[in-house]
């Protein structure tokens, strides 16, 4: 089978609308909210802070911890019941290895960020938005960055390889789902995951897609910090 | 622990001020948006001054239970999220969470706005079941009113979802235009006592300092559905009244916002 023509419309190369916020929460040492298509990101950062329990302290460098969370509510199917989930432990893990290789927290031993992200609608590519939003709310909080962290996820439905997939794509029972975070400045991989069946060219090729829509991403989550840091002319 | 920040506050009031420059019984401003998430069969966002909370009703179906077979059923969960304050910790709920939703559950389910009879669908056999979640975005005090004020908000906006009777399938993708019956508007207003004062709507540092505080909901004739008193310290009969006196003006004007 042929997908002709993508479920909303775009085309097979093109992003859902963003758009995104920083300093969205205020009792938060930094935070950012992300949103592409109807998936929606809030994230916020607190610390460097002392670790608690003590026994995970680090004395070489801080550590870095992150927390995802959809609300109750926010699924389009049954609700989301609270507390942890396999499925939220895992993400929470990837998103951390995700992010670790952009911030340097060597100097901050024996202490923690704290990255908290919270989804309240989402429609696929939940954990591309959190780590955007998580990008932004650890750039606003003043950790130590070299780069942002830019995440999309590629795919493909039937014979079509496309980016940035949505809730009806994601759920295709021919559909593979590819959600990966680059460093944007250096184009290297922070996340890399895949479900479905797919050849090593078409791998490569979607590589190279999501390299292509680095630059969208990145201005969206830079101009969202410009905007809060700017200094208004009298 | 936050003796300094309780003196300051009481000569303070002893002059009518607050720390952030409002009177004793001001209100920040309140604003309610509905319809802030898709998926969600109503949602709200409710925000008193840097006070943010979101909320989102989901409807599910289920048997009723076999004490009350024609009866479906409601219940409101908060969550205290660790995004939004670093008070709040990971991990299962606290006191605190548990009271708060307790307390708006009571308020909405007391006000007898939701009759639990037109919730069900077929005696024994299926029946709607409401559940009303509210989470905390940025916690700048006064939670109990705003988790309120959301709660009450999201249930406003709730449409059910396309349900078949024949086969039991719920399509969630699918929403009627039937709006989630709620016939009053059971609206929460906490007030705090510092020393002889009265205070309304607390900052989160002013909400660790109070003496005794009693959450009051009351419905738009005036008349009240629920109360809870918190705090460590005791309130005469006087001030009772006097508190429900705020609240009864105070919830016509949030009222409003809804």
């Amino acid at each position: 089978m042929a997908y002709e023509k993508r479920f909303d419309g775009r085309g097979f190369e093109e992003i859902r609308p963003m758009s995104a916020k920083a300093g969205v929460i205020k009792r938060a040492t930094g935070s950012g909210w992300f949103k592409i298509g109807n998936t929606e990101a809030y994230a916020a950062v607190y610390g460097p802070r002392e670790m608690f329990p003590r026994f995970k302290q680090s004395a070489e460098a801080g550590v870095l911890r992150c927390h995802y969370t959809m609300m109750p509510f926010s699924s389009a199917g049954d609700r989301v019941r609270p507390g942890t989930s396999r499925r939220g432990k895992e993400i929470s893990a990837v998103m951390e290895r995700a992010l670790r290789p952009a911030i340097d927290i060597s100097d901050f031993n024996n202490s923690v960020v704290d990255v908290f992200v919270e989804l309240p609608q989402t429609d696929a590519g939940t954990r591309c938005a959190a780590i955007c939003a998580a990008s932004i709310a650890l750039a606003d909080a003043g950790i130590p960055m070299k780069d942002l962290v830019c995440a999309i996820s590629a795919g493909k439905v039937e014979d079509k390889l496309l980016l940035d997939l949505e809730y009806n794509e994601d759920s295709h029972e021919n559909g593979v789902d590819i959600p990966m975070a680059m460093l944007h400045n250096s184009k290297e991989l922070t996340l890399l995951q895949m479900d479905g069946e797919i050849s090593s060219e078409e791998l490569g090729k979607a590589m190279e897609l999501i390299k292509g829509a680095m630059d969208q991403i990145y201005d969206v989550m830079k101009s969202a910090l410009k905007a809060k840091f700017e200094v208004k002319q009298e | 622990m936050y003796e300094d920040l309780k003196n300051e506050m009481l000569k303070l009031l002893s002059k009518n001020l607050r720390l952030d420059g409002r009177a004793p019984t001001d209100y920040r401003e309140v604003t309610v948006e509905k319809g802030i998430s898709k998926n969600a069969e109503g949602s709200a966002r409710v925000k008193i001054g840097d006070t943010e909370v979101i909320s989102g009703v989901k409807m599910e179906v289920i048997k009723p239970y076999s004490d009350s077979p024609e009866d479906g059923s409601m219940m409101i969960n908060v969550e205290l999220t660790s995004l939004s304050s670093p008070e709040f910790e990971l991990g299962p709920p606290s006191i605190y969470a548990v009271e708060l939703a307790r307390i708006t559950d009571r308020g909405i389910r007391e006000s007898k706005s939701i009759d639990t009879k037109k919730l069900c669908i077929k005696k024994g056999e299926a029946a709607w079941m409401i559940v009303v979640d509210v989470c905390t975005l940025n916690d700048a005090g006064n939670m109990f009113d705003a988790v309120a004020l959301a709660a009450l908000a999201a249930m406003q906006d709730a449409v059910f979802p396309a349900y078949d009777a024949e086969t039991g399938a719920l399509d969630y993708k699918n929403k009627t235009t039937e709006k989630l019956p709620i016939s009053k508007s059971p609206v929460t207003v906490t007030v705090f006592k510092y020393g002889d004062h009265l205070l309304l709507d607390p900052t989160s540092d002013e909400g660790k300092v109070y003496d005794a505080r009693l959450t009051i909901t009351v419905l738009e004739n005036d008349n009240i559905c629920s109360l809870q008193k918190g705090g460590d310290s005791a309130i005469t009969v006087e001030e009772t009244l006097k508190m429900i006196e705020l609240a009864k003006q105070r919830t016509k004007e949030l009222r409003s916002k809804l």
